[in-house]
């Protein structure tokens, strides 16, 4: 098939065949914070395997492999923030379901609340013109009137057929 | 030799799409009444090459003819007969066929249910719709053929993917199709009144009941998505923020801006440039959707198999419809006339607010979807934007949607009074603000705030509804007899806004509210999650018709009584050696109680994910709702006695214009 | 009137995005430790697990670090490619490392055994966390480091004949004919 679609096998087989013998064995905390700490942050990290995925809903090995290293850092008592710079450090900032602020994603993150803005500016605008202008329903021009006549002729000739 | 047959079938159909298309515009354009006339017959021929040719792939797939390359990739011996026949969708060249397929269903109904119509409108109507199926029936033939051959012809193919084995996906992609493209319709519409350089209230009316039908079909098949990702992949989501769902979800957004400001154009002669706009939009971001499934350009979970090549192809179809189409209402659009006038607050500004909201957030989720890919273009590095952003960015737009569904469905048409509208609707405000702060606080403990926000919200919506509802049956002395005039539109939305108030509550509640457990089993263990004890029975092989599994029985029990048995399945499938989850779920309408088996630990124990997600149904539940007032909607009698009506507002408009 | 006009331009821009779009694959990250040093590891050698190999041990030559494991099958299609570039390699340029990710050592040795071993030596990362502090996310992957251990190329995925000719072989002299 196409180039595309080989250069996805390895992907593909990384997944299947590593799955099968896959470690699994649920995580315990003694601590509550930790553990939303943990699972805050498995789910906002998105695995690279299967790439559509976050940390916590992928069964991949690598998937695997992070969330371990994720709880041994969150028992070990590092903060969030370190443990992110940890992965950003190995994967970049793909690795982030959620974009950090900075200069390149700053249009997507107030991007919205502009847009949202200068809409509704615009549409006052529009509307406030549109209804103090000294305005009446206009007459037909001739074509409209031509136009309407032949509707007519029209509807009222079916009319007449199927009578 | 049956294959040949199917090939020359959709050589056949492209024919008749490219007749379809030429000889009706042309028609049209110089009055050639024979010409217009031929759009009907050419249409229906066309319907009826394409299902042959789907007939014929179907053929070859029940008979497991794995000399046809498509159904080598996609097939298998074993595969059962039902889903030999829905893996005719199962991937790119028979989605296609299915696209191109629904495409005409859509335009042999347009032919059949258009007696309203004028002959040249129709023609371009039907040429519009010919013109898109040209386009797909030439991608189809030079790119994705799903009849090319495979020599030496394989033993046995390669089978379905196991994830599309399901009931799920022989109603999902049908469903979403009939909406995505049935927004040709209201596209080819628009096309056709810009063509004829005059737009008027009849073309809303015209246009409506299709577009709203179209909008339920996609309501419904992103409902149906999203039910199936939830019960198939194993981990409990439904909506997952993917490009391939933002994709559905772009155009289901425009499509109801576009209804609603379909409706305002067809009531009130208002905002026609915009409802044009919009129309044109809606099938954009359908196109668009195509493209980003199909071209590779975004990673996905569920993406199909993609190619430069196919991305080139599509990319020059969606420049040429969406770039041709917005060239002509850049030309046409300048000159419509502005109709009916309206007032700052009139139901008129609510419904454009409204719309241009949903334009918004829709701009929002195509900036997510595709920023990775503007960053990479810029040369700014890789990154991704996933369900925290989406998250984040959607609910505070979304918000006022849902306060502006409130106040547009008691604010009168053209002109209103603030305080009389504020006298109506504040006893409604503060109910929703009691009915959430109380049953916040009696219920929750945590994410208090939002919770509430989604109750109020939701309450607010379905209690400005029931008010308007309320207001037509005020003042009339035979309640039942008011009831039966009030029309079935009115009805339908009432019914679809109480329906995204039930959305509200399901997505509120299960995002804030489910928890999750993941925990170690053995045979006989028990573990107390979210007020159930789940006990695991027993562990047993069960065998498919194409696959193993390894069962998991586990027995719910709350307050010492057993209320149900949850089966969770680890499935090999045999011909792809594919492991897949299959997750046992007791569903309420409160609660769903899901259980998902992981893997095999040491010394006979298994990993199980518990999940208790309360509400999630509502999600759906509102859906069906929605989808149900679509269907109420688009089947008003005003729209099933055109001819009559049609009439009547002519010669009323004479009547005031002269 | 311009503003009739502004939902093409918008349009016409989104194409041009796209052109760039098909043009790339969005399967490739780039790695973030390019042009930054080596991280550093000290493992067990595949043949012999009481002799380990340090990243010290690569430098002041450039050396190519080969992610692999036996289980992968793009590994075994890539492995073929390697083992004929060695045996070619009459000046004894290319420094080729393995890094053995997340193998058992009877398989992986069994592999090396029937395939032919084309590398100085592999490095056995059966936990596979030196594999994460190389951000390995997709194996076979592949590595350059200069001669200061800085790493100066990253290869996702197998690598084919022509890549290997026209990108990976001339990075490698023109690293080696840099002074330090």
């Amino acid at each position: 098939m196409s180039a595309l679609f080989r250069l996805t096998l390895p992907f593909v087989f990384f997944l299947i065949v590593n799955n099968v013998c896959a470690y699994d064995e649920p995580v315990k905390f003694n601590n509550i914070e930790h553990e939303e700490r943990y699972q805050a942050l498995i789910e906002e990290i998105r695995c690279l395997v299967c790439q559509n995925q976050s940390l916590a809903d992928s069964n991949a090995d690598l998937a695997q492999d992070l969330r371990k290293e994720v709880y041994d850092m969150i028992v070990a008592g590092k903060q969030d923030e370190q443990i992110i710079t940890f992965l950003v450090e190995r994967y970049g900032d793909f690795v982030m379901y959620r974009p950090p602020l900075k200069e390149n994603t700053w249009l997507l993150w107030f991007g919205p609340f502009l847009l949202l803005s200068l809409a509704l500016i615009i549409a006052i605008i529009v509307i406030r013109k549109q209804s103090s202008s000294d305005y009446t329903e206009p007459d037909m021009d001739d074509n409209q009137k031509q136009r309407l006549a032949e509707l007519l002729n029209e509807e009222l000739g079916k009319g007449k057929d199927k009578e | 030799m049956i294959p040949e047959l199917g090939h020359f079938a959709l050589i056949m159909a492209l024919v008749m799409a490219i007749t379809q298309s030429i000889f009706p515009l042309i028609g049209a354009a110089n009055g050639n009444q024979a010409w217009m006339a031929l759009a009907k017959p050419v249409a229906r021929l066309q319907f009826l090459f394409v299902s042959i040719a789907l007939a014929i792939l179907s053929y070859s797939f029940l008979t497991n003819d794995f000399s046809v390359a498509y159904v080598a990739h996609n097939s298998n011996s074993l595969l059962p007969a039902i889903y030999r026949f829905s893996a005719v969708w199962g991937s790119h060249e028979g989605s296609l066929l299915l696209w191109v397929f629904i495409l005409s269903l859509w335009t042999i109904a347009v032919t059949f249910f258009s007696r309203g119509l004028p002959n040249y409108f129709l023609a371009r109507v039907i040429a519009v719709m010919g013109l898109v199926s040209v386009g797909f029936l030439l991608f189809m033939l030079f790119t994705s053929n799903p009849f090319d051959r495979l020599f030496p012809t394989p033993a046995d193919g390669g089978d379905l993917n196991p994830l599309l084995q399901d009931f799920g996906l022989i109603i999902h992609p049908p469903m979403l199709y009939m909406g995505y493209v049935g927004f040709s319709v209201a596209f080819a519409f628009a096309i056709a009144a810009l063509l004829g350089g005059k737009l008027d209230v009849s073309w809303a009316k015209w246009s409506r009941p299709w577009t709203t039908l179209a909008w339920m079909f996609l309501t419904l098949g992103i409902a149906l998505g999203s039910w199936w990702a939830y019960y198939e992949l194993g981990w409990g989501g439904w909506w997952f923020w993917d490009p391939v769902e933002n994709a559905s979800f772009m155009p289901w957004l425009i499509g109801t801006a576009l209804i609603h400001s379909l409706a305002a154009t067809e009531k009130r002669d208002v905002f026609k440039n915009w409802t044009i706009l919009l129309a044109i939009c809606a099938f954009a971001l359908s196109l668009l959707g195509t493209f980003l499934v199909r071209s590779g350009v975004l990673t996905s979970v569920h993406a199909f198999a993609t190619d430069p090549e196919r991305g080139v192809f599509i990319l020059i179809l969606l420049s040429f419809f969406v770039g041709g189409s917005l060239l002509l209402y850049a030309i046409r659009a300048p000159s419509t006339k502005s109709g009916g006038q309206f007032k700052l607050f009139s139901r008129e500004t609510f419904l454009l607010f409204n719309s241009v909201l949903l334009l918004v957030v829709m701009s929002t989720v195509l900036l997510g979807t595709l920023y990775p890919l503007i960053v990479d273009a810029l040369g700014k590095g890789k990154l991704s934007v996933g369900a925290p952003y989406f998250n984040a960015v959607f609910i505070p737009l979304m918000t006022p949607v849902a306060v502006l569904i409130g106040i547009g469905a008691i604010v009168r048409w053209k002109q209103d009074d603030a305080s009389r509208v504020w006298q109506q609707l504040r006893l409604l405000l503060f109910a929703s603000i009691f009915i959430g702060v109380t049953a916040g606080f009696m219920f929750y403990e945590v994410h208090l705030f939002r919770t509430i926000a989604g109750i109020i919200a939701a309450s607010w919506v379905t209690l400005t509804s029931l008010a308007a509802f309320k207001a037509r049956l005020t003042n009339k002395k035979n309640k039942l007899a008011a009831l039966q005039i009030i029309p079935r539109s009115f009805y339908g939305m009432t019914l679809a806004h109480i329906g995204f108030a039930f959305c509200i509550i399901g997505i509120t509640i299960t995002s804030q509210h489910s928890v999750d457990l993941h925990e170690r089993m053995a045979i006989g263990d028990s573990v107390e999650f979210a007020g159930y004890k789940f006990v695991l029975d027993k562990m047993h092989v069960v065998s498919g018709e194409n696959y193993q599994a390894t069962e998991a029985v586990v027995n719910v029990f709350k307050n010492k009584r057993q209320i149900t048995t949850l089966r969770s399945q680890k499935r090999i499938y045999a011909v792809r050696n594919m492991p897949m989850t299959e997750a046992g779920i007791d569903s309420g309408l409160m609660r769903d109680l899901y259980i998902s088996l992981g893997e095999p630990l040491d010394d006979k124990a298994w990993s199980f994910r518990l999940y208790h997600k309360p509400f999630v149904r509502w999600i759906w539940l509102g859906a069906i709702f929605m989808s149900i007032g679509g269907m109420l909607a688009a089947t008003d009698r005003r729209y099933r006695l055109k001819v009559l009506k049609h009439k009547t507002t002519l010669s009323d408009k004479l009547a005031t214009s002269t | 009137m311009i503003r009739y006009l502004l939902p093409l331009a918008f349009f016409i821009g989104l194409v041009v995005l796209f052109i760039f779009g098909l043009r790339n694959d969005p399967r490739k990250i780039p790695s973030p430790l390019i042009d930054k040093p080596a991280p550093v590891f000290n493992l067990p050698t595949l043949h012999a697990p009481e002799i380990t190999i340090h990243l010290k041990d690569l430098k002041g030559k450039v050396s190519l670090i080969n992610v692999w494991a036996s289980w992968c099958a793009a590994c075994r299609t890539e492995h073929p490619l390697l083992v004929d570039a060695v045996a070619k390699d009459k000046n004894l340029n290319l420094h080729l490392y393995g890094l053995n990710y997340k193998d058992k050592r009877a398989d992986a040795l069994q592999w090396l055994n029937q395939l032919g071993n084309p590398y100085i030596e592999s490095a056995f990362d059966e936990s596979g966390s030196i594999g994460i502090d190389y951000g390995v996310y997709g194996v076979p992957e592949t590595f350059i480091l200069d001669k200061d251990g800085i790493i100066r190329y990253k290869h996702i995925g197998p690598i084919d004949k022509q890549q290997l000719d026209t990108i990976i072989l001339p990075l490698v002299k023109k690293l080696e004919a840099q002074q330090r």
